[in-house]
């Protein structure tokens, strides 16, 4: 009915705005947007301390996904339970992953390590689709589909939880490298690793740390998609999604991720309700990310909050 | 070789590093290191002095276990600190075993508070030290306490002030200190070498100076040695090197104050010492 009136009408004419729709709208892109967000902390934790370009990103989320997915409805566990399990499960993939794939590696070729990445992910869709199959599976409803309303808008829970999530995530890494050892260890290591070295710290065990938490961040990020969506395995696109966000906020920021997070979630939903409403080119949800993306590498290639002189690839 | 190894007893109580005839090859391919000796006597300090070049940071380097990452490594030879062979040691294993280096151009993470860089530096050790060290090292360099900003932000001299309050953190038996006075004004050179002299002195901690200023390390160090080429050509106290001919000549810049012309040029014959 919006969409009919605002068709008779021309688009600068004396159209009426949806402030309403809008409104609902830019609020699930924030939501959305601080998901990216923490994706996108995942793949810039990684970069910046192990300098490697993590393609299987996407991968890790769905993995998460599927493992929280099956100790559910398989093993039968309750939910939070089966979410600690996955996410022990992660930590311990991801450990393995940079042990058994990345660490051979050390001191090759970026892209080698680009090829790796890129032929892992490849690897971890075709086993997804062979154990768990190739078609979406929804978790039993954790939290019902009832939503709140916050002042006057209507808010699912789960997209709540989602937020809920998304903030303490983002809360505890600042925590942890604000605060704790391991996570001053870290940044060292992202500063000069020979300096790290010289402190004492053990480059390894940074490295292997960066893996781990990235996965178990990738695992928490996934079940709540799969709660808020359902599981499949379409949903490592979000991996490629991150890109963007990754590039708008600098390739080597945390904050930047966050950042560019949110701003890929907010235009994405804008896309759609100006498109919706206005344009009727459909789809161009899917595609303003990537337009900004090529926008800001013409303009900012080493991003909003990145240091110049990251090597591109 | 043998002999040599022999000749510096590495279990003798006054020393706490022998370097035995080490060569440092880097790619495999390039010596940099060809038989190099030294030993750094507990609670002195020794100074290792040399022209760009000669190997000296790879020295330290090599005492550090921090070829790995420069694609280096010790092919012959042997370090022992303390009386352990710590040649094939990881890094962070020395710095637990008492060993800092501290770097050249000082090793501060640029982007990080004067806290979090001291709190690096006790890494290696039990997290309950940290306050109490944290206020010995502010006790010595009472002007950190007062910086609040990021560490990059700090003047040269205070940049160093914090990387040796850094290496303090971690409780160290013999700090190695690459470069002090680089990039620094004449007063705070002194003042640096004020504060070695000083930890040294309370602390304990025993030294081993690499530096281009031989005439403010010699004045620091209790014994001394002179590397050429990835060797050491000379030793001795700090006393005999600064009254040494040679060393005058070529590293304290002295040999009078007359005008020279290329008349007077006179080849000189240094003493080598052939191990």
């Amino acid at each position: 009915m919006v969409q009919a009136h605002a068709r008779k009408n021309s688009w600068l004419g004396d159209v009426k705005m949806n402030w309403d729709l809008l409104f609902q709208l830019m609020i699930n892109g924030i939501i959305v947007g601080l998901l990216y967000g923490v994706v996108a902390m995942c793949f810039v934790l990684i970069y910046k301390s192990t300098q490697v370009v993590n393609f299987a990103q996407g991968e890790f989320l769905v993995l998460g996904a599927w493992v929280c997915w099956f100790f559910v409805m398989k093993w039968q566990l309750p939910f939070v339970l089966a979410f600690i399990f996955a996410m022990a499960f992660m930590t311990i993939f991801g450990i393995l992953v940079q042990m058994v794939i990345l660490r051979p590696l050390i001191g090759e070729p970026i892209i080698s390590v680009i090829m790796v990445t890129i032929g892992l992910s490849i690897f971890m869709q075709a086993l997804m689709n062979w154990v768990f199959g190739n078609s979406a599976e929804r978790f039993p409803s954790v939290f019902g589909d009832e939503t709140i309303s916050i002042g006057g808008l209507q808010v699912e829970t789960a997209y709540l939880m989602s937020l809920v999530l998304s903030l303490v995530v983002m809360g505890l890494f600042y925590y942890f490298f604000k605060f704790s050892r391991y996570g001053l260890a870290m940044r060292a290591t992202a500063f000069n690793q020979q300096v790290a070295q010289s402190l004492g710290i053990s480059v390894k065990q940074v490295f292997a740390m960066a893996w781990a938490i990235s996965a178990l961040v990738s695992c928490i990020a996934g079940v709540v998609l799969g709660l808020v969506n359902a599981v499949s395995n379409s949903l490592a696109i979000i991996g490629i999604k991150v890109f963007p966000a990754v590039i708008v906020g600098g390739l080597d920021s945390i904050v930047g991720a966050v950042i560019g997070g949110v701003i890929i979630g907010l235009l994405e939903n804008l896309a759609e309700f100006f498109d919706g409403q206005f344009f009727h080119i459909g789809n161009m949800y899917t595609v303003a990310p990537f337009y900004v993306l090529i926008i800001i590498l013409m303009i900012r290639p080493y991003g909003l909050f990145g240091t110049k002189d990251i090597e591109r690839i | 070789m043998s002999s040599v190894s022999q000749l510096q007893n590495p279990t003798q109580d006054g020393t706490i590093l022998a370097v035995n005839n080490i060569e440092v090859v880097f790619n495999d391919v390039i010596l940099v290191l060809r038989g190099l000796n030294l030993t750094a006597e507990r609670g002195k300090i020794t100074a290792l002095l040399g022209a760009n070049g000669a190997g000296k940071s790879t020295t330290l380097k090599a005492i550090a276990g921090l070829l790995g990452s420069e694609d280096g490594e010790v092919s012959r030879g042997d370090i022992v600190y303390n009386g352990m062979n710590i040649t094939q040691m990881s890094p962070e294993q020395r710095v637990r075993n008492g060993t800092f280096l501290v770097m050249e151009g000082r090793g501060i993470v640029q982007d990080m508070t004067v806290i979090e860089n001291l709190r690096l530096g006790a890494f290696t050790q039990p997290q309950k030290n940290v306050a109490e060290d944290m206020e010995k090292v502010f006790n010595y360099f009472p002007r950190l306490r007062e910086r609040t900003g990021l560490a990059g932000y700090l003047s040269g001299g205070e940049q160093q002030m914090l990387a040796i309050g850094r290496a303090l953190m971690a409780r160290p038996n013999l700090i190695m200190m690459d470069e002090p006075s680089m990039g620094l004004s004449p007063l705070l050179v002194k003042e640096v070498f004020g504060i070695i002299k000083r930890m040294n002195e309370e602390l304990g901690i025993s030294v081993l100076l690499v530096e281009q200023n031989a005439n403010m390390a010699l004045r620091a160090a209790d014994y001394g040695y002179i590397m050429e080429n990835g060797k050491i050509v000379l030793d001795g106290t700090a006393e005999e090197l600064m009254n040494n001919e040679d060393v005058k000549e070529f590293y304290l810049g002295g040999g009078g104050n007359e005008r020279k012309s290329f008349k007077n040029i006179k080849s000189f014959k240094r003493r080598k010492r052939w191990l």
